[in-house]
């Protein structure tokens, strides 16, 4: 064995945590953060799919996206945007929590962003009620943004809509209300795809996030050893930014044209 | 290593443990490499069945074999199962896997557990699609055409772009695998100008993989919410619009024909030094032309739209860009035929698939150029001179790289010499059957034959290149089935091939064949460029024409 075969042999001996193919614990590190890195990367592409295929239907069908974006309650988005990043915040602290080495304020910090993750969740759940109270989940058959309590014809989006100028005419108005029901589904199809797809990343990130927490509980993570930590901060804060994105997307931009 | 009897009792990655436990749980990069190969092989018979029949159907100008539904299924079953269950995969997930760490002086892979997984995955999408087959198919065409696939078909779309969804999973992961292993596992003095141009070209996949798959992986979903919850995004009918759904298509999926290509171009590339005895020419020409290819192959995907009501300033773009990829890829084919240029070449069966690769692939590539044109698109667009194109590239390019490539490395991954003269046999036949199979299809396009029909009664003038092109399909399937006999049959009788047979420079060759689990007894240290065949001569007992 020549010296660095040497060298190489003693890491393995006093590393429990590297794995055999890598040569020493900085390799292990680099390439599992460059894989999530790329992972992200993937990620990006995934949504960026949708989020093309949004912004050109925005542009296409203005009045109609913009009447239904207006539908989203601003303050529970704020809100829950605030959650959001609070958790990301906390993940944060978690890593520096073990880079300082102490066990308990990891364990703390975990905790309260599994509690902010699930917050989050839960907060978006209410919002999908209540847009099934009020008819506005594409799939189902009563589905109504014109009459009932989910009407959004009501008010100035009537004018920005052009429904005023139709007044006199039955006929026309019905075929341009035909058409506001239709346009609104496809934002709603998109919105409920994207913030679905979001979900369903957070959801993954706080099974990630359970498990990390009970390894950092078990004392796993050393200030010289807490890459799992740190990917899945990296994939949090990942998954925090596509929400950074959705939120103008959806809830602000153009909320009040012409205002 | 000094007797034959010691290298045979060697302990290496196939004799290292025993049992069906051993393989279905192995980390082994080389052991993966062989379930995905088994796999991969099945599927190619599946979709190899499936040409069959279109064949077979064709052989008369009546629709007489098939019921027209059955010819849909047909054809687009063909092609999804090729393109994603054996293309996509095929040399990147087997010699890649086999390959890539060995060249590049690792162990294993970066990630060996996310190399399993993206088996498993493959398996499950594998599976899911046999499932759909065997319940009745999928008749939408290989490209999930809206709002055909949301809202006419009734057949089972839902689980075969659940199969395929899937499948871009297992992808992923290997490219992510790949990206990762040759930018941190390389060995000391592996620098970037010193790495084969094998892993050049799967580097440049890998990317493609990695920010392409999941474009269509989100399109497929799109699709089946589409069409399982009635959303209306795709459905002109309901404000949707179906040329969008074109667009995420084809944005992998064009890209896609750069995975299935590229690690062909990094097969040829080793084997062409090889059995010409020369440094690759151009080495750093090849290197950033395989990267070159991937990036602008990004931005060429509307090309496939020409006629779907693209503006025509957008279309003139995209022929513009699409014009452009062709330029990396020719300067791959200068280079390879100037390092052969006089080379002492020898005609071996790898060879043989090279120079065949070289001249379709030229073929297939300068007819994507026709392609390419807005006037000459519109004549030829959906008939068999598109049909022709691709496989000339995909089966003329891929398939004969990825063919070129097992008997390559076949010593290497079983121990075992191939039978020589069986080898160079299986080659020829497989470019007549090739070519007797698809160039008849370039004429029946420009003559006007559409692609898709099951039933040309109406053209019976059409019936003779038909005829030739069935014909060499099966000429082409007896090139198929050749190697399958004797590369099983060398497994036991094959002499042994020792560590390098060849004589060829790079570090797969180095370590023993087959190689040790952990591939090198001790890390290499790599003090010299990639293809240093001058400074090789080929000993006086190797005789590379046995």
């Amino acid at each position: 064995m020549n010296d660095s075969a040497v060298a190489e042999h003693t890491e393995h001996e006093n590393r429990p945590e590297l794995r055999h193919h890598f040569a020493d614990v900085e390799q292990q590190r680099n390439a599992a953060s460059l894989g999530m890195w790329w992972f992200l990367g993937t990620e990006i592409m995934f949504f960026g799919g949708m989020f093309c295929g949004y912004l050109i239907y925005r542009r296409v069908y203005f009045p109609e996206f913009a009447v239904a974006s207006r539908s989203l309650s601003l303050w529970i988005g704020t809100f829950n945007t605030t959650v959001l990043i609070c958790s990301s915040l906390t993940v944060v602290m978690a890593v520096r929590a073990a880079q300082l080495g102490k066990r308990m304020l990891q364990v703390k910090m975990l905790l309260l962003t599994l509690l902010f993750g699930l917050a989050f969740l839960g907060i978006k759940g209410y919002e999908w009620r209540e847009k099934y109270v009020e008819h506005h989940i594409p799939t189902f058959a009563d589905y109504n943004v014109i009459r009932g309590e989910g009407s959004l014809i009501k008010g100035d989006n009537a004018k920005f809509l052009g429904l005023d100028k139709l007044q006199g005419d039955p006929v026309k108005l019905r075929e341009r209300e035909a058409e506001i029901q239709q346009r609104t589904k496809i934002f709603y199809s998109l919105y409920f795809a994207l913030t679905g797809m979001h979900a369903l990343h957070m959801v993954v990130g706080v099974g990630i996030f359970t498990v990390i927490t009970i390894m950092a509980w078990r004392g796993k993570f050393t200030p010289e050893y807490h890459t799992p930590l740190e990917i899945a901060g990296l994939y949090w804060h990942f998954v925090d930014i596509v929400w950074i994105y959705l939120f103008p997307l959806l809830y602000l931009i153009d909320r009040r044209p012409g205002a | 290593m000094a007797t034959t009897a010691v290298t045979v009792e060697r302990k290496n990655y196939i004799n290292a443990e025993y049992g069906i436990r051993s393989w279905l749980f192995t980390t082994d990069h080389k052991r993966i490499a062989l379930l995905y190969l088994v796999s991969i092989t099945a599927m190619f018979f599946v979709g190899g069945f499936f040409a069959l029949l279109i064949r077979l159907e064709l052989l008369t100008p009546a629709g007489d074999l098939l019921l027209a539904d059955t010819y849909n299924k047909m054809f687009s079953m063909h092609g999804q199962v090729m393109v994603f269950f054996f293309l996509v995969p095929s040399i990147p997930a087997t010699l890649g896997n086999f390959l890539i760490p060995m060249m590049i002086g690792a162990k294993d892979l970066a990630f060996p557990r996310i190399n399993l997984l993206s088996w498993y995955i493959y398996i499950a999408a594998a599976l899911l699609y046999l499932f759909c087959i065997i319940t009745g198919g999928v008749d939408t065409g290989w490209t999930f055409y809206t709002p055909y696939s949301s809202l006419f078909s009734n057949t089972h779309v839902v689980e075969a772009g659940l199969a395929i969804f899937i499948a871009g999973f297992s992808s992923i992961l290997t490219g992510l695998n790949f990206v990762v292993t040759i930018h941190r596992m390389r060995a000391p003095g592996m620098t970037w100008s010193r790495l084969p141009l094998f892993v050049w070209a799967h580097y440049a996949t890998s990317i493609i993989m990695l920010l392409g798959t999941p474009v269509i992986a989100i399109t497929l979903v799109l699709v089946v919410l589409e069409r399982t919850l009635n959303l209306g995004i795709f459905d002109p009918s309901r404000g949707g619009d179906p040329v969008l759904f074109q667009h995420l298509f084809w944005f992998y999926s064009h890209p896609a024909v750069y995975i299935m290509i590229l690690p062909s171009m990094g097969i040829i590339s080793e084997i062409v030094t090889c059995y010409s005895r020369k440094r690759a020419f151009g080495y750093t020409a090849i290197a950033i032309s395989s990267i070159a290819i991937a990036v602008i192959g990004f931005l060429v995907w509307a090309h496939h739209m020409f006629v779907a009501g693209i503006s025509l300033y957008s279309a003139l773009v995209f022929s513009f860009l699409s014009y452009l990829v062709a330029v990396p890829s020719a300067i791959k084919v200068f280079n390879w035929t100037a390092t052969m240029y006089k080379g002492s070449v020898s005609f071996s069966t790898p060879m043989l698939y090279a120079m065949g690769f070289i001249g379709l692939f030229t073929i297939g590539g300068l007819t994507g150029l026709f392609l390419a044109c807005l006037g000459i698109d519109v004549h030829v667009h959906d008939t068999y001179f598109v049909i022709a194109h691709f496989h000339y590239v995909m089966v003329g390019g891929a398939v004969l790289g990825y063919l070129g490539g097992i008997h390559f490395w076949w010593p290497k991954i079983t121990g075992r010499l191939y039978p020589e003269g069986w080898g160079r046999t299986a080659a020829i036949i497989v470019f007549i059957g090739f070519n007797l199979t698809f160039f008849p299809q370039f004429i029946l396009g420009y003559l006007g034959m559409p692609r898709r029909y099951w039933d040309y009664s109406h053209m019976p003038e059409w019936q003779a290149l038909n005829v030739l092109s069935t014909a060499g399909a099966s000429i082409l399937a007896v090139g198929y089935l050749l190697p399958m006999v004797y590369l099983f049959w060398s497994l036991r009788y094959g002499k042994l091939a020792g560590d390098n047979p060849w004589s060829a420079t790079g570090l797969e060759w180095q370590t023993a064949s087959p190689p040790p689990t952990f591939n090198f007894d001790e890390t290499p240290i790599v003090t010299c460029e990639a293809y240093e065949y001058d400074k090789m001569p080929l000993p006086e007992e190797v005789n590379l024409e046995r």
